[in-house]
């Protein structure tokens, strides 16, 4: 979108550019007014002589202080902040079919990032073939964060919502675990927590949709395309515990995913080179969570064996 | 338009009320019986709030089980008031007179457990207020809510309406009664003197309601068939979901309409009024109801059958062969075509005794054919089950749950009797109004002049 004057700069990354010297300085502004806070509450006290970091204070000072005072700040995340979702982000998985080796080492990240037991998957990994004569396939099955959820359609009390960041969230405190978002699923992607789940023992903060440890015994959780990592700029559990660079995750605002190894790659050709297909479009379900076609595949396919509860035996 | 003789009209009245407040030995036993179930419901039920819904068979990919079923076939069975009492009202099917409160007992009760099905089944009853304080109208969920209640509240508007007048003749002639159910009785007949204005009102009044809860009744059901239709599972992604219900119900309810008569025309003694002819027409209206509950299974199974399209291939594989066929065939053949055969013989529909053993077969058809609907399909979903927990590609309800259910249905027909007791079964002025239009026999009723053996009476 061009902004109509004489200037030749593109406008789509003025205003990408505007966005983040805004959301720079509101953040500069949080910080100093919690640090001012801070010094005046500690003003004899801290004595360290750590490392110094210049910081702009909400009258316009640049104040020098203690790197110790800044690490530990985290902004504070509010009920609306989590309902909206990330400013600015579409966030988006691409997952490589052709590298994927069915190890499962996405799902033991994933438990593990969640306190989640053995038995509960929310990245599960499926041997997939699509005909007699075509060679099977793993294929790792995450939320697909549908444009066109049909499981928050159906929530009667807004407990599964559809963020502005692209993410489908669940909020357990909201929750009265009528399951019609698992009926509503065509994907089968929601668990429920039918016993008392095992508790971590820690206190998070943050409001329950993007808490780490989701489970919560009647309520319904799944895959939350891990947003408390995508607030600190970090990669989903899934992605940094795959080996394989098999899972890329990114914004599809920046057009740009990351894999476990650190590429940064462009989406869009990334999808058009691999000739990314989204599974079942036909659902019309609108996923964001893209598939390259197994082609070439880097392992033995004729290995994997295939164990459907519901075949055509 | 004649008069009834007086002495007729006592006649009715004495014999109508005998049943108020009047205890019946079996009827105590019955009461008994299914209160001592509903006690061990309570039980099941205290130990699933306070170990979760992990004390039922329901997994991951069965999410929902019999509560859900039962949820169905309650909406459903609550119909037959609507049938009953508004559109054989619209059709002028006079030998409606005698039933019409039975259909609504029976609607009233349906619709109560119909409400209480989903908590049962939610994961977390204490929060069932935030359907009030974070309801989101979209869902058809609050839809489902919002018509449940409204049909309830017609209801128990339906079932008091008519009773107005009874409740005065209660109130005139039962004199004996403990004084504080005279009391209650002169309070709720709100000053009914049975003069031609206020007959004129209650008649309108009963007139717009049943206008307006026909289509409330229709919705009540449809917009639980909408709860799976709306959803993209091969099976449940089907448009004839909505009629495929209305009419399960209807069915269902009229089969259930049969049972409860039996039972009162002989434990009330009410051969009278309760006659051959109503079992006859009842039977011609179930005999209806089943062909065209057939036709709507042939189209609902046979057209993807036919095409056998993937994902309800797996489906309908397990229905017509597979684990479920028993059950299927079972709704099929023993649940709508015995029936049919059946009920199309004059003889059968003329024996109370055969037509009521047909009724069961139909009910119990209908009853499996709610599971039939829900459980199948979750056990086929779009992705295949794989490497799935012990129990969780299957679904065999556990103990906790047939408990429940069986509480559910004993407290359904345990409610039906309670609300039996304190009020005369049979409309009594709409029997004699009835009487007075229109011949005995268009009633069923049998004729008074003969019981009484009055020469005054011109009938």
């Amino acid at each position: 979108m061009a902004c109509g004057n004489n200037c030749t700069c593109d406008g789509d990354d003025s205003r990408r550019n505007f966005l983040k010297s805004s959301v720079a300085t509101i953040t500069t502004g949080l910080i100093g007014g919690s640090l001012l806070n801070s010094l005046v509450s500690c003003k004899n006290s801290s004595k360290s002589e750590g490392e110094k970091v210049n910081v702009l204070t909400h009258d316009g000072k640049l104040v020098a202080v203690d790197k110790s005072q800044v690490a530990n700040f985290k902004p504070h995340i509010s009920e609306e902040d989590v309902r909206k979702g990330i400013p600015g982000k579409k966030f988006v998985m691409v997952i490589d079919l052709a590298k994927c080796d069915g190890c499962g080492k996405c799902t033991k990240a994933c438990n593990k990032m969640h306190y989640l037991p053995s038995n509960k998957e929310w990245i599960e990994v499926l041997e997939m073939q699509d005909s007699p004569d075509a060679a099977p396939y793993y294929f790792p099955k995450p939320c697909y964060h549908c444009d066109n959820p049909p499981c928050t359609k159906v929530c009667p009390v807004d407990a599964t919502f559809k963020r502005e960041d692209g993410i489908v969230a669940i909020d357990v405190d909201r929750c009265i675990g009528c399951r019609f978002c698992m009926a509503a699923c065509p994907y089968s992607v929601r668990l429920f927590n039918w016993t008392e789940p095992v508790n971590p023992g820690f206190i998070e903060t943050t409001p329950a949709a993007e808490n780490v440890f989701q489970s919560k015994k009647g309520c319904v959780e799944k895959c939350d395309f891990c947003p408390h990592m995508a607030r600190e700029g970090k990669l989903p559990a899934c992605v940094t515990g795959c080996p394989m660079n098999a899972i890329w995750f990114g914004d599809a605002n920046e057009d740009a995913v990351t894999c476990y190894d650190g590429t940064t790659t462009k989406l869009s050709q990334l999808l058009e080179d691999g000739a990314a297909y989204r599974f079942m479009e036909e659902l019309g379900t609108e996923p964001r969570v893209y598939y390259l076609p197994p082609t070439n595949r880097i392992y033995d396919a004729k290995e994997i064996k295939i164990d459907n509860a519901d075949s055509e035996k | 338009m004649e008069k009834l003789n007086p002495e007729i009209r006592n006649q009715i009245e004495n014999e109508l009320l005998t049943t108020v407040g009047r205890r019946y030995r079996q009827e105590t036993f019955w009461v008994i019986f299914l209160a001592l179930i509903c006690v061990g419901g309570t039980v099941a039920w205290i130990i699933q709030l306070q170990k979760g819904l992990g004390v039922t068979a329901m997994r991951d990919y069965v999410s929902w089980g019999l509560y859900i079923s039962l949820l169905f076939f309650f909406v459903g069975v609550s119909l037959i008031g609507a049938m009953i009492s508004v559109v054989l009202r619209m059709s002028g099917a006079t030998w409606r007179y005698p039933l019409i409160r039975i259909a609504e007992a029976i609607t009233l009760s349906a619709i109560f457990f119909a409400g209480f099905m989903p908590v049962l089944d939610m994961g977390r009853p204490e929060r069932l207020y935030f359907l009030i304080t974070h309801g989101r109208i979209q869902s058809p969920i609050l839809w489902d809510v919002i018509t449940i209640a409204t049909y309830f509240i017609g209801s128990v508007i339906y079932f008091y309406l008519p009773l107005i007048p009874d409740l005065a003749i209660m109130r005139d002639k039962l004199t004996h009664a403990p004084k504080w159910r005279q009391k209650l009785w002169r309070w709720m007949a709100v000053g009914w003197e049975n003069n031609l204005q206020q007959r004129r009102l209650l008649k309108k009044a009963m007139f717009i309601l049943g206008i307006v809860i026909l289509p409330v009744a229709i919705s009540v059901h449809t917009i639980s068939a909408w709860l799976i239709a709306f959803t993209l599972r091969p099976g449940w992604d089907s448009t004839i979901m909505g009629p495929y219900f209305v009419f399960g119900a209807l069915m269902a309810g009229t089969a259930i309409m049969i049972l409860i008569i039996t039972k009162l025309r002989h434990g009330y003694r009410l051969e009278h009024y309760l006659t051959p002819t109503h079992f006859n027409n009842l039977a011609k209206i179930l005999l209806a109801l089943t062909a065209f509950y057939l036709y709507l299974n042939i189209n609902k199974y046979g057209v993807p059958a036919f095409k056998m399209a993937k994902e309800e291939r797996f489906l309908l594989n397990d229905l017509f062969y597979g684990n479920h066929a028993f059950l299927f065939w079972f709704t099929q053949l023993v649940g709508l075509v015995i029936p049919i055969v059946l009920l199309s013989s004059k003889k059968i529909r003329h024996n109370i005794k055969a037509t009521v053993a047909v009724a069961v077969m139909v009910l119990l058809g209908a009853l499996i054919n709610r599971f039939i609907i829900v459980v199948p399909n979750m056990l086929h979903p779009f992705v295949p089950i794989q490497h799935a927990q012990p129990g969780f590609a299957s679904y065999n309800p556990t103990l906790i749950e047939w408990t429940i259910t069986a509480s559910s249905l004993a407290g359904f027909v345990l409610l039906i009797i309670l609300l039996f007791k304190p009020f005369p079964v049979i409309t009594m002025w709409e029997v004699i109004e009835g009487v007075e239009k229109h011949k005995e026999k268009e009633m069923g009723v049998e004729e008074f002049n003969h019981i009484q053996n009055n020469p005054g009476h011109a009938n």
